[in-house]
């Protein structure tokens, strides 16, 4: 969706605020919600992808005046109430439903620790082919889908080089409705800074762009 | 979606109205400004908390494992010995420039949001620097969580379109020879920029050097510079 999210380019953000010795988190409730999210995630009721479309759901201004954390616990809450676990009364009276019967933590502290440790990988070891080759003239398709999509818009329609072939991921857009894995080559794509900025970009700097093969087209 | 949008509204303009009663983090121009977060959220975690916990869906200890994890063992040290092992070995850099996980893990570093990752080496030519322009995505591994200008609008919205200026803000000059990489993590690949060794080090150990690499250096919003030299964080 083109949302606020997207903001690869914009301008008038502000300056950049840093903050010298910064801690991890700046209160308790940071963390707790850091790892709230981790363990209910371990019931496998969503994916990461969806995770993200949920925060890109926050409305605009809300958004840009949330901090990191509290859009997170405003996505946090819509969530859960779809994955089942949890319903829209529990959370707003912070009472269980007595006639469901208790379950059983999905997450461990030993299994908390393995996740840490191994992480949830996003690569498949399928094969598919790769529809392009390093060194390979694209163009990032010039799409604007209302859902969820991991294409930035300051790079629609605009032509860059295939850098780098990662190998086979899942694919966000169908990932985060629930639709399907849709497994394919994501690569690091070189555009050069002046064909996404123009003339103001100094001429031998360029971004480069981790992009799915549902994004590209021949150039 | 219309319901989704209209609940979203009612949670999040309570919660935005709540944000504005204190000073929401993204601007700490004072200090323990931070601390002033707004009760409503801590207070709503913490009931969310209990009720997790109480409908058994939720086990205190794995909470408590993933905090410490973050908090205490996981941060930029981890990538400070990645980089001064690269530094000082050329074998162990070249397994690192060419299957960074496995290089990783030899330090016994890997892990959630850095399962994939790359390393891009800064050379007198060559400045990298990464970015995450549509939400906040970094190499946890070997660098932790982000900090909060990493996850901010003014960061992720101009690093892509002006590299140099948002460089220049962090005190760093780039020569208009030398080239500028930006890396979009808009994928679940992580980046970790290697970044150059000062002259001048040519006679310290792995422990020194590691020393001396900072979290904004692995970024590539900073150079590694010698203690004498005055370092930024």
């Amino acid at each position: 969706m083109n949302g606020v999210h997207d903001m690869g380019g914009m301008h008038d953000m502000g300056p950049i605020e840093y903050e010298k010795d910064e801690p991890v988190f700046h209160a308790a409730w940071e963390a707790r919600l850091f790892a709230l999210r981790r363990a209910m995630g371990a019931w496998r009721k969503w994916n990461i992808d969806a995770t993200r479309y949920q925060v890109e759901l926050v409305p605009p201004a809300a958004y840009l005046e949330l901090s990191y954390y509290a859009r997170q616990l405003v996505a946090f809450l819509e969530m859960l109430p779809k994955s089942g676990l949890v319903s829209k009364a529990e959370i707003e009276n912070a009472i269980p439903d007595p006639s469901q019967a208790k379950a059983i933590p999905a997450l461990t502290a030993e299994k908390a620790a393995r996740l840490v440790a191994r992480g949830v990988p996003t690569s498949r070891d399928v094969p598919v082919p790769a529809r392009f080759e390093v060194g390979q003239q694209v163009r990032a398709r010039n799409m604007h889908p209302a859902g969820h999509t991991r294409l930035p818009r300051y790079t629609r329609g605009k032509r860059g080089t295939i850098d780098l072939d990662h190998g086979v991921f899942v694919f966000p857009d169908t990932n985060a409705h629930f639709l399907g894995e849709k497994p394919q080559h994501v690569y690091s794509v070189r555009f050069s800074a002046r064909e996404l900025w123009g003339e103001q970009a100094a001429s031998h700097d360029s971004v480069y762009v981790d992009l799915w093969d549902d994004y590209l087209e021949p150039a | 979606m219309d319901t989704t949008r209209r609940d979203f509204l009612t949670t999040a303009a309570s919660a935005a109205g709540a944000a504005m009663t204190g000073d929401h983090e993204n601007s700490h121009s004072h200090d323990h400004e931070h601390q002033a977060v707004p009760s409503d959220f801590a207070l709503r975690v913490k009931s969310l908390e209990s009720l997790l916990v109480e409908k058994g869906l939720v086990d205190r200890a794995a909470l408590d494992v993933l905090v410490d994890a973050y908090e205490h063992k996981i941060g930029p040290r981890n990538g400070a010995r990645v980089v001064a092992r690269a530094w000082t070995d050329a074998a162990y850099k070249h397994r690192l420039m060419t299957s960074a996980d496995a290089a990783i893990a030899e330090l016994g570093y890997g892990g959630m949001q850095g399962e994939h990752m790359v390393v891009v080496e800064n050379t007198a030519k060559v400045h990298n620097l990464v970015v995450c322009t549509l939400c906040s995505c970094y190499p946890w591994p070997v660098l932790g969580l982000p900090p909060v200008w990493y996850k901010s609008a003014p960061y992720r919205s101009r690093a892509v379109i002006d590299p140099r200026g948002v460089l220049r803000e962090f005190g760093l000059e780039i020569p208009e020879d030398v080239e500028v990489r930006v890396w979009d993590s808009t994928a679940e690949v992580r980046y970790l920029v290697l970044p150059e060794r000062p002259r001048g080090t040519e006679k310290m150990s792995q422990e020194e050097l590691a020393a001396l690499i900072t979290r904004d250096a692995m970024v590539g919003v900073a150079k590694v510079a010698l203690p004498q030299e005055g370092t930024r964080a």
